[in-house]
């Protein structure tokens, strides 16, 4: 194969985007304010006005904790209003607060059905007044994919997508090509010993399982902290850091 | 009435006049209670029970108090509410129940609120008018709410007087026998047409359901409303859709002049067979943009049916409240706050007002209790008591028992098993004490729980309590219970 200029493939693809792009209003990106996760994704950040998937790894498939506090992370730092949209009650309000969501930013929907939940979500999403939609859903068809996107679009809101199911067998519905632009999976594992008792802070496995324009990653990481902030271990980050407490912090 | 009010140790009687006989038309409890019954010749109770007090009844006053409330009644509960002379109203609640969590909520809600304003209601609900008027009045129960295709059987054992027949019909029927429903609908119709005419089989059909009956609503000069009369019948969404935004531009330039906003707008659609479908829209603020009314209407033509055609559509403010023009704020520095109100009215209409809220803190340690709901646009800020402790995204409903292998008096399981699965803690932290909370309920007094969360090997994060706080048995049974999953 021959060796490929590189400013080439940037080119092609920036003329890509703005045919892909005709009719969106504006496209920006909300970085995650961490250089080894924002260097993976397009444009260094997570694209607004577009749909992302996450889901949780293993058994948090079922119960989506790391999931629904992955999201409140980045609505979090999206700032302004944010419409949830669930069918399980078993969403805690009072936790999505110690990830940065504040409990005067957020409204919640119960939904009935999974049906209302996309109904609803499009509708929020093609109003522009909210910054950002999260929806709890166990099935997302392509079709029900492509609308969502196509309304986030129209309007620059960050809609995300809380895949969840019932029972594990269901989670492989998760290999399903949707048309969201990235596809996370967070999976919790074993926080880091704390030299007294206790549990520290809580750490995923990160996995960006699918991303339009850029590769799959996956990212050992920290758990959001008050400000929606993730950040990476000391060990790895490339070696010992001056940042003094052991993490990337982003600003702002 | 002041100090000209009777007494109310004495029995009360209002009396009237039917041709030249003076008969009692209504008796307070007590009246009722020693034997006065409504229809009494005056001069029969009188010299029967002796001291009453009897008053002229003042039916048109009735009447017109009757409206009031039946105009009450429409801003509160339904679009189609009428008066069912003399004593009565009638409520068409079709789309309109779950505004109050279902019929029996409305019910209860229409009960109270009229024990509030002094009246004494008796209510019932069933499939048709006429049921419903015969089962209040004659029915045993205050209350009675009839399931739907099943208010014949309920019908059958009512006096024939629950029909609304003419007055003069009754003792003739009673003369061949003919006491009941049921008796007089198991009758062949022929002969009893031919001598009582065909109002008698047209009130049983009416209030069997078989026979529809439209209610024409009450109308009040007060209640701002347009509306349309089509020449040719219309039926086709497009042209529904069309005629209801015009209707909004026009009730919205009336809402103007009074300087208006709406709560709740109602849209009557009368079929050329005298049905009336409705829809309706309520907003959490008062709103006359024509646009946003519009958008909430449309929403909801689709469960309108037009039968084989509307001739006339009806807009009504059914409430209204006050809304002066605003000054919009130019600011340089900061982008207005995006207006987010609308989508919540959109999304109210469609889905129910319940399913929409906004979490508030509750100052209380209890995780059940520790969150409020309250409505979107609610400005209400919540308890900062709890911020900052460690809480768990998922919080079960109910906590699931779960067995565990743990020391007292406090320390965290070492291992235990949940929905069929072993766990092993690799670490833990707690506990955090939660005592009951002894105000609200005596069974709370003295009861704890401990609160730990446990790291299994493998990552997953929980938050399991023990009952109880290991050293004293009446604070808890020493079970253990998962709680919550964190992230």
């Amino acid at each position: 194969m021959p060796a490929v200029n590189p400013t080439v493939i940037t080119e092609l693809r920036e003329r890509i985007e703005g045919i892909e792009n005709l009719g969106a209003r504006t496209r920006t990106i909300l970085p995650f304010g961490v250089p080894e996760i924002d260097r993976r994704l397009p444009k260094g950040g997570l694209a607004l006005g577009a749909l992302h998937e996450v889901a949780g790894g293993a058994d948090g498939a079922i119960d989506g904790a790391a999931a629904a506090s992955f999201c409140a992370g980045i609505a979090a730092r999206a700032g302004g209003r944010v419409l949830w949209c669930y069918t399980q009650a078993d969403l805690f309000a009072p936790a999505l607060a110690t990830s940065g969501l504040t409990e005067d930013r957020v409204v919640f929907f119960e939904a009935r059905d999974e049906a209302s939940i996309l109904g609803c979500f499009e509708e929020a999403l093609r109003h522009g007044g909210l910054s950002v939609v999260v929806g709890e859903l166990a099935g997302l068809s392509r079709v029900a994919s492509q609308r969502l996107q196509m309304a986030a679009e129209l309007t620059g809101t960050l809609a995300l997508a809380v895949r969840r199911w019932r029972r594990p067998v269901d989670a492989r519905d998760f290999g399903q090509p949707t048309a969201a632009f990235t596809r996370w999976r967070v999976t919790e594992i074993n926080s880091a010993p704390m030299p007294v008792r206790g549990v520290g802070r809580a750490r995923w496995q990160l996995e960006l399982m699918r991303c339009r324009g850029g590769e799959t990653a996956d990212f050992e990481v920290e758990a959001c902290d008050e400000t929606g902030h993730i950040g990476i271990p000391a060990v790895l980050g490339h070696g010992s850091d001056a940042t003094g407490d052991g993490q990337y912090r982003a600003v702002g | 009435m002041g100090n000209t009010a009777p007494s109310a140790d004495t029995p009360l009687v209002l009396k009237g006049a039917i041709g030249s006989r003076r008969i009692v038309m209504a008796v307070d409890d007590l009246g009722v209670k020693i034997g006065v019954r409504i229809g009494m010749p005056v001069a029969k109770a009188e010299s029967l029970f002796g001291n009453l007090t009897i008053l002229d009844a003042d039916p048109v006053r009735d009447a017109d108090a009757l409206e009031k409330l039946a105009i009450w009644a429409l801003r509160l509960y339904s679009p189609i509410v009428a008066v069912d002379p003399p004593d009565g109203l009638v409520l068409d609640i079709t789309g309109a129940a779950h505004l109050y969590g279902g019929e029996a909520g409305l019910v209860a809600d229409l009960i109270t609120r009229l024990a509030d304003l002094g009246i004494t209601a008796h209510v019932a609900l069933s499939d048709s008018w006429g049921a419903a008027h015969a089962l209040a009045r004659f029915g045993r129960q205050a209350r009675l709410i009839v399931e739907a295709g099943h208010s014949a059987e309920a019908l059958l054992r009512l006096p024939v007087e629950a029909l609304r027949l003419p007055p003069d019909m009754l003792p003739d029927l009673h003369l061949l026998g003919l006491d009941t429903i049921g008796e007089l609908a198991g009758k062949p119709r022929p002969p009893l047409t031919k001598s009582f005419g065909p109002k008698l089989f047209k009130r049983i059909d009416q209030a069997f359901g078989r026979l529809s009956e439209p209610i024409e609503p009450v109308a009040s000069p007060e209640l701002i409303q347009v509306e349309r009369v089509f020449a040719e019948p219309i039926g086709a969404p497009e042209t529904l859709e069309k005629y209801t935004r015009r209707l909004t531009d026009m009730i919205c330039n009336r809402l103007d002049e009074k300087g208006l906003g709406v709560r709740r707008l109602d849209l009557h659609f009368v079929r050329v067979d005298n049905h009336i479908e409705t829809i309706m829209a309520a907003t959490a603020k008062p709103v006359r943009d024509p646009k946003r009314l519009g958008r909430l209407l449309c929403d909801k033509i689709e469960t309108v049916n037009p039968g084989f055609g509307v001739d006339r559509m009806r807009l009504v403010a059914a409430l209204t409240e006050r809304l002066d023009a605003k000054q919009v704020e130019a600011s340089w520095s900061q982008p207005a706050k995006p207006d987010v109100d609308d989508l919540w009215d959109i999304l109210a209409n469609r889905y129910g007002p319940d399913c929409l809220y906004r979490a508030v803190s509750v100052a209380t340690d209890i995780p059940e209790r520790a969150v409020k709901r309250v409505p979107p646009s609610a400005s209400e800020m919540g308890s900062r008591r709890n911020a900052g402790y460690r809480r768990p995204q998922r919080l079960y409903r109910k906590p699931e028992a779960i067995q565990t292998l743990a020391a007292l008096p406090d320390h965290p399981p070492k291992a235990f098993s949940w929905r069929g699965q072993r766990y092993r803690v690799a670490c833990a932290d707690g506990p955090e004490r939660v005592l009951g909370e002894w105000w609200r309920s005596d069974t709370e007094l003295g009861k704890v729980r401990d609160y730990f969360i446990l790291e299994v090997e493998g990552g997953q994060r929980f938050w399991v309590f023990r009952s109880g706080d290991g050293q004293h048995p009446e604070t808890g049974g020493l079970n253990w219970f998962l709680h919550g999953k964190f992230d």
